[in-house]
């Protein structure tokens, strides 16, 4: 099995005016699950953009091996078009092969024919655990992953993140309710709070 | 990949079908074109000289109607760091989005161009100029709306701005477009296609560039 490390150095997150935390290192290896926690505006966010590559950290650095995926608030499914079709974009692009099997285990292959502003919250977040799911990648950052889901959702997603790591993937999770994750392990942002 | 996001950006700009995007910039263009002769009179010999013109200031309001939905919707919903993540650079996202832009006015605009070219009674000499003229300068409009789209997305009241931001933008092309009808040799539409070509190399880096500053801001 191949080996993926996620590693962050001395990290420093400053957004406007305002550091939000500083100092932060963290060392992630195949199969390890971090759940992030700490208050509402605390960097939960901007720590996992930085560690996605989408945001420059003020300070420090960061490294990965492994293909990184990512869910936060947004889905980047097209609101006008059928949750199919949306999907579709995102699978051909990664190109997986069986996205109907990821709809029928996220729940959500009976919405298929619907746009996507019709759906709810919950079935949003289903969708874009689809869309990961299609895309096949070592390394999960999930933000806030179980807002809207009910509790047969957020058994499924706590499965998901079982069988990810099991497999040897890596799984940072930024939530302020606690979850239940494999390894257990913790970071509070508040320990680097400025 | 290239394929997969021009399909993608296609379905999502051209006119018609349920969620393409609308018809109203080619009826723009064709209602200037049938406003223009009321309102300065059915002087055949007036319409003539100026129908030009009108024409290509016509086509450049209609290049620059569907701006605000060129960018910020996918900047909104993630879509482009989702891209980057799949290793897709913004420089590629915007050059794909130029083409579709440039396909979802540019042919219909060609096409109008001919009706429109009958209302302000313009000769066929001077129509094959415009249209040879619209044919080079075209793709500089859709980069320039691009750039100006990327440049807008992040900013509340965009659509003011992108307004202002295109005027001295695009007068370079307007200048040496619509200047060819005045010139019986083709220089005017040579220049308009070099300042379209420029236009056209420099976009997906300045798009690039003001989306990946609209995402770190």
């Amino acid at each position: 099995m191949q080996a993926y490390h996620l590693t962050a150095s001395d990290l420093a997150c400053r957004r406007g005016e305002r550091l939000l935390f500083r100092g932060l290192c963290l060392t992630l290896r195949s199969g390890d699950a971090l759940h992030v926690a700490g208050a509402n505006g605390i960097g939960k966010t901007s720590l996992l953009r930085i560690l996605a590559g989408l945001l420059r950290p003020f300070a420090g650095t960061t490294t990965h091996d492994g293909s990184v995926g990512l869910i936060d608030e947004r889905t980047a499914l097209n609101p006008q078009i059928a949750l199919g079709k949306a999907l579709e974009f995102w699978g051909d692009l990664d190109g997986c092969s069986d996205q109907r099997m990821n709809c029928q285990l996220m729940g959500i292959d009976e919405l298929i024919d619907i746009p996507v502003r019709y759906l709810s919250t919950g079935q949003k977040k289903r969708a874009a655990f689809a869309r990961l799911l299609n895309q096949g990648t070592n390394i999960w950052l999930l933000d806030e992953p179980l807002n809207g889901l009910d509790s047969e959702g957020r058994a499924k997603v706590d499965a998901l993140i079982r069988l990810h790591c099991g497999g040897g993937g890596i799984c940072v999770v930024a939530s302020h309710t606690p979850i239940d994750l494999p390894s257990g392990q913790a970071l509070d942002l508040t320990e680097f709070a400025v | 990949m290239i394929g997969i996001l021009l399909k993608r950006d296609l379905v999502a700009l051209m006119p018609g079908g349920k969620q393409g995007g609308s018809i109203l910039p080619l009826l723009f263009f064709l209602a200037v074109a049938m406003l223009y002769p009321f309102a300065v009179g059915p002087d055949a010999q007036l319409l003539a000289r100026t129908g030009g013109g009108v024409i290509w200031v016509a086509a450049l309001l209609a290049a620059i109607l569907p701006l605000d939905r060129l960018i910020a919707p996918d900047l909104e919903q993630g879509v482009f760091d989702q891209l980057v993540l799949r290793g897709i650079s913004e420089e590629i996202v915007v050059a794909v989005r130029m083409m579709a832009h440039w396909l979802s006015f540019a042919p219909l605009l060609l096409l109008a161009a001919l009706p429109a070219a009958a209302l302000l009674s313009l000769d066929a000499e001077s129509l094959r100029t415009v249209l040879l003229g619209l044919l080079a300068g075209t793709p500089g409009l859709a980069a320039i709306g691009v750039m100006i789209a990327a440049l807008t997305a992040g900013l509340r009241g965009g659509a003011a701005l992108s307004g202002l931001l295109l005027i001295p933008l695009a007068v370079p092309i307007l200048i040496f477009g619509a200047g060819s009808l005045s010139r019986p040799d083709g220089a005017g539409i040579a220049l308009t296609a070099a300042i379209s070509l420029v236009l056209v190399a420099m976009a997906p880096f300045a798009g690039g560039a003001a989306i990946r500053a609209a995402r770190e801001g």
